[in-house]
């Protein structure tokens, strides 16, 4: 039986050394075994000493099932007596109470260790704070810090080990449930409305890390996608410089900025710098900025956005913005005045 | 003593069949309507698997609306719990219970056909939303909240229209019909045993019952309450679930939890009751530690009930709260643990008989570690941070529900249909079918764990390609096909079986408890006399008289 565990713990070591973080994410941009956060390092370290013993108790259960099965079954040749009549042994049951109860000890203490250092870990003072707020169906970003808002794509400074930068998001919500997954930084947790939530990460490699609500929130859950943009420190300083800008005011464009406002876009968009302060739908301030449209749907491209713009079902059906009742050039010039928002 | 209090249920002839069968008191009728309409509902709830898979089988499939995919993934669920699983379980326990302990029908016969009728109805509701659910443009016309329904997604709201109404109602009047036939177990199993039939003789399967009916009571409670405050929220201005008045979504959570846990144990006991039944006949040997067994199973069923926010890990409980949840989750563990060796050790030194019964006892064995363990590495909170909400809970979830109830499930029918009918299921089929199923079942449930490794979450209508997930949900939904497959063969078993199958006889299976003891279909009143009981295998003991077990016992 020990030997049985110890070739299982060995089998799972080697496959865990032999691939390499970069091997894994290659099988997926969102394999939890591909950790590159302390919260998910410590969960995968868990896991797998967990994994560790429930696979050394499947080998074992499993042969002996599979045992008794081939070994008693009945044969053709097989004379009518029945089989001696066992009913039971005091020791045999107090065996295998006492053995599960051991196993049960080891797995809980080393959980209850990771919850408190995960849960429980202290915020250092160089941290990022940023409050995520969920929406139906985008995410908001808000850095208390640098006094500014972003929508969707999450931009956090990479945290060496030695100068830790952890990032501290407070999760709250503005209508339903949602969870905050990024299977790379971190476990999920979730979004609720008048629940305050925290979590944290200190991603250590740059890079795009990718995610999706995993709450169901509604018609487009779906496509409630995570990006989280990891930076070196200069390249995320000069992003919050950037972001912290009103918006461009570009007068080849006015005519496009005056329908904005006409066409009541401000009552659900923000463009800084301009009357427009609605908080319903996401910031566009720097809309340019950002890779894709509708939290993830679809890549930022010209043609994209006047597409979404006329009617945001094509893309994502479901979504809360309504289409626009728009003319061709209404819609030329709306789309021409969001891409001067760099 | 107690056949001499209850009144006979005999019907005259010039009573047409339907009138006999709707205004039936009798626990053996009661019984298999219930049976006869979980299985109408496993169909339908199969069909709108069946789409989801299609839809789910290739990155950015456009075969569903998001619309219509959330309804199906809620109706799939509600539906399999409500009016798949629990009736079915209570139409084998109706028909059975009485018989394993030599009563003439469940102590509140009149009680156990409302019980029937109102769950029926609850099912009925629930389906009748999509015809009349929709009563605001865009609202929907079937429910799209899921199975566990959180506020405030079914605040007016968010949830216009009357579908939300019709789930919660559905399961209002489905809760009531569990109740009752949840007090009918307790009072069948503790007070019309026949003579000689003690608690510590009785069938495993009765006791499981009983475990079964003392949860039902205790969990559906809360249900029932959760619902009524989400009508009284919706209708009557009551701010339970309602955050932006200061109420508490979590709040629903807990109550929804402290219901949905123990659930499943209502749901596996019975399916332990199964197994412990078949695989001692079918190994030709009496079960091992039948004690050790009730007191598991009474144990599980009480932990279980401090077990729910193992489903919360995720919503922000403090480190001492997820720890409590840890503890008492993998506890659960032991006492199963306890009962999977003693179905081992009644196998052991026996002379298996792989006839289609044990096959899918067999099964049930090798799935249920295996959905046992993945519930162990659910329950290590940090993992659960996870894999919580993703597609391993999915796949966990139905190893336990498919590869568990529903196998021991057709283990039952396998055993049970010659004593319902008079006639044996066919063999040959049965074998296409356990075989066509293993396979499916693996197909599906097994690759279905990798994207939950991978980072897919449930309840999503479609994914982008490029994220490692499309190989292993094309082979999840191949093995939907062969599913599928099975159960056409299956139905189709049942039918030619019905009409042409081989007459079973009193005791096809040379088994040991009082119902192989009375003729197959059984007559109105049971038993004309009951059999002595001197042990646990009171067949047995006729059948060996130079040996009985009440010499050791």
């Amino acid at each position: 039986m020990r030997s049985a565990a110890q070739l299982v713990a060995a089998i799972l070591c080697a496959v865990g050394a032999a691939s390499a973080a970069s091997r894994r994410t290659a099988i997926s941009p969102t394999n939890i075994f591909a950790p590159a956060s302390t919260p998910a390092r410590d969960i995968f370290r868990l896991s797998i000493f967990g994994l560790e013993i429930e696979g050394a108790i499947f080998v074992v259960v499993f042969s002996l099932l599979a045992f008794a099965v081939v070994k008693f079954r009945q044969r053709k040749n097989d004379d009518d007596v029945e089989p001696p009549q066992v009913y039971g042994s005091n020791q045999i049951e107090l065996a295998w109470t006492v053995v599960p109860v051991l196993t049960v000890v080891v797995l809980f203490l080393s959980t209850a260790r990771v919850i408190y250092r995960v849960q429980d870990a202290k915020r250092p003072k160089s941290a990022i704070d940023v409050t995520v707020v969920g929406h139906q169906f985008w995410w908001e970003y808000r850095y208390p810090q640098y006094g500014f808002v972003a929508s969707n794509e999450l931009h956090v400074p990479v945290s060496d080990p030695r100068h830790p930068t952890p990032t501290f998001l407070t999760l709250l919500s503005a209508d339903v449930d949602h969870s905050f997954w990024v299977p790379r930084l971190a476990g999920k947790t979730d979004l609720i409305p008048n629940h305050p939530n925290s979590m944290w990460i200190d991603p250590q490699e740059t890079g795009l890390y990718l995610g999706q609500c995993a709450q169901y929130c509604g018609t487009q859950h779906a496509k409630m996608l995570l990006s989280v943009y990891v930076q070196s420190r200069e390249d995320f300083d000069r992003w919050v410089h950037q972001q912290q800008q009103p918006a461009v005011s570009d007068p080849s464009v006015a005519g496009g900025r005056v329908l904005f406002q006409a066409k009541l876009c401000f009552i659900c968009h923000t463009v800084r710098g301009t009357p427009a302060a609605g908080q319903v739908g996401p910031d566009l301030t720097h809309l340019m900025s950002r890779d894709t449209i509708g939290s993830g749907a679809v890549p930022n491209t010209p043609e994209n956005l006047s597409r979404w713009i006329r009617n945001p079902n094509t893309f994502k059906p479901g979504s809360r913005m309504p289409p626009q009742n728009l003319t061709g050039t209404e819609l030329e010039q709306i789309a021409a005045y969001l891409s001067t928002l760099r | 003593m107690a056949s001499d209090a209850i009144p006979l249920t005999v019907h005259k002839s010039s009573l047409s069949v339907v009138y006999e069968w709707l205004a039936t008191v009798d626990h053996k009728k009661i019984g298999i309507m219930y049976i006869v309409y979980a299985l109408l509902f496993l169909v339908v709830m199969g069909i709108e698997a069946i789409l989801m898979r299609l839809q789910l089988s290739h990155a950015n499939a456009t075969f569903l609306s998001p619309q219509v995919f959330n309804r199906l993934f809620t109706l799939h669920g509600t539906t399999g719990i409500f009016f798949v699983a629990m009736p079915i379980l209570f139409g084998f326990g109706n028909y059975l219970v009485p018989l394993m302990i030599g009563a003439r029908d469940m102590a509140f016969p009149r009680m156990n056909a409302f019980s029937f009728w109102i769950t029926a109805f609850g099912g009925f509701l629930l389906y009748a939303s999509i015809f009349a659910g929709g009563a605001l443009a865009q609202a929907g016309s079937a429910p799209d909240v899921g199975w566990f329904a959180y506020a405030p997604l079914t605040a007016p709201a968010f949830s216009p229209g009357h579908s939300t109404d019709y789930w919660a109602l559905s399961l209002l009047v489905a809760g009531v019909g569990s109740i009752g036939a949840a007090v009918n177990f307790v009072a069948t199993v503790l007070s019309l045993r026949c003579p000689g039939m003690t608690l510590g003789r009785m069938p495993l399967f009765a006791w499981m019952n009983l475990v079964m009916g003392g949860l039902v009571l205790v969990t559906i409670s809360p249900l029932t309450a959760a619902q009524i405050m989400l009508v009284l929220d919706r209708y009557l201005g009551s701010h339970f679930f309602d955050t932006d008045a200061g109420g508490s979504v979590v709040l629903w959570m807990h109550f929804f939890w402290i219901f949905g846990h123990p659930e499943v144990y209502v749901l596996i006991i019975p399916c332990f009751g199964f197994v412990s039944e078949i695989i001692p006949v079918f190994s030709r040997k009496a079960i091992f530690g039948y004690p050790a067994m009730v007191a598991a199973s009474v144990s599980i069923g009480f932990v279980s009930l401090g077990v729910w926010a193992h489903h919360m890990f995720t919503v922000g409980m403090p480190s001492y709260g997820n720890t409590f949840f840890v503890l008492t989750t993998m506890l659960v563990a032991v006492p199963t643990g306890i009962k999977l060796f003693n179905w081992l050790a009644t196998m052991w030194g026996g002379k298996i008989h792989f006839a289609t019964p044990m096959l899918f006892s067999a099964g049930f064995l090798f799935q249920f570690l295996t959905g046992g363990l993945t519930g162990v590495m659910l329950a290590t909170a940090p993992f659960d941070w996870q894999l919580g909400n993703s597609y391993f809970v999915v796949a966990h979830f139905h190893y336990i529900i498919v590869g568990g109830i529903l196998f021991t499930l057709f283990a039952a029918f396998y055993y049970w249909f010659p004593k319902m009918t008079g006639r044996m299921l066919n063999e040959t089929l049965g074998k296409w079918h356990f075989w066509l199923f293993v396979i499916g079942f693996h197909l599906t449930f097994d690759f279905m764990h990798i994207p939950g490794l991978l980072g897919m979450p449930r309840r999503i209508y479609t994914y982008e390609a490029g994220r490692g997930w499309e190989t292993w949900n094309m082979i999840s939904s191949v093995g939907a096909v062969f599913q599928a497959a099975a159960i056409l063969l299956f139905v189709y078993n049942m039918i030619l079986s019905y009409f042409k199958g081989a007459p079973a006889g009193n005791d096809p299976w040379d088994a040991w408890t009082l119902e192989w003891a009375t003729s197959s279909p059984p007559p109105d009143y049971n038993f004309a006399v009951v059999p002595p009981v001197r042990s646990r295998r009171p067949l047995w003991d006729i059948k060996h008289p130079e040996d009985p077990d009440w010499k050791y016992e």
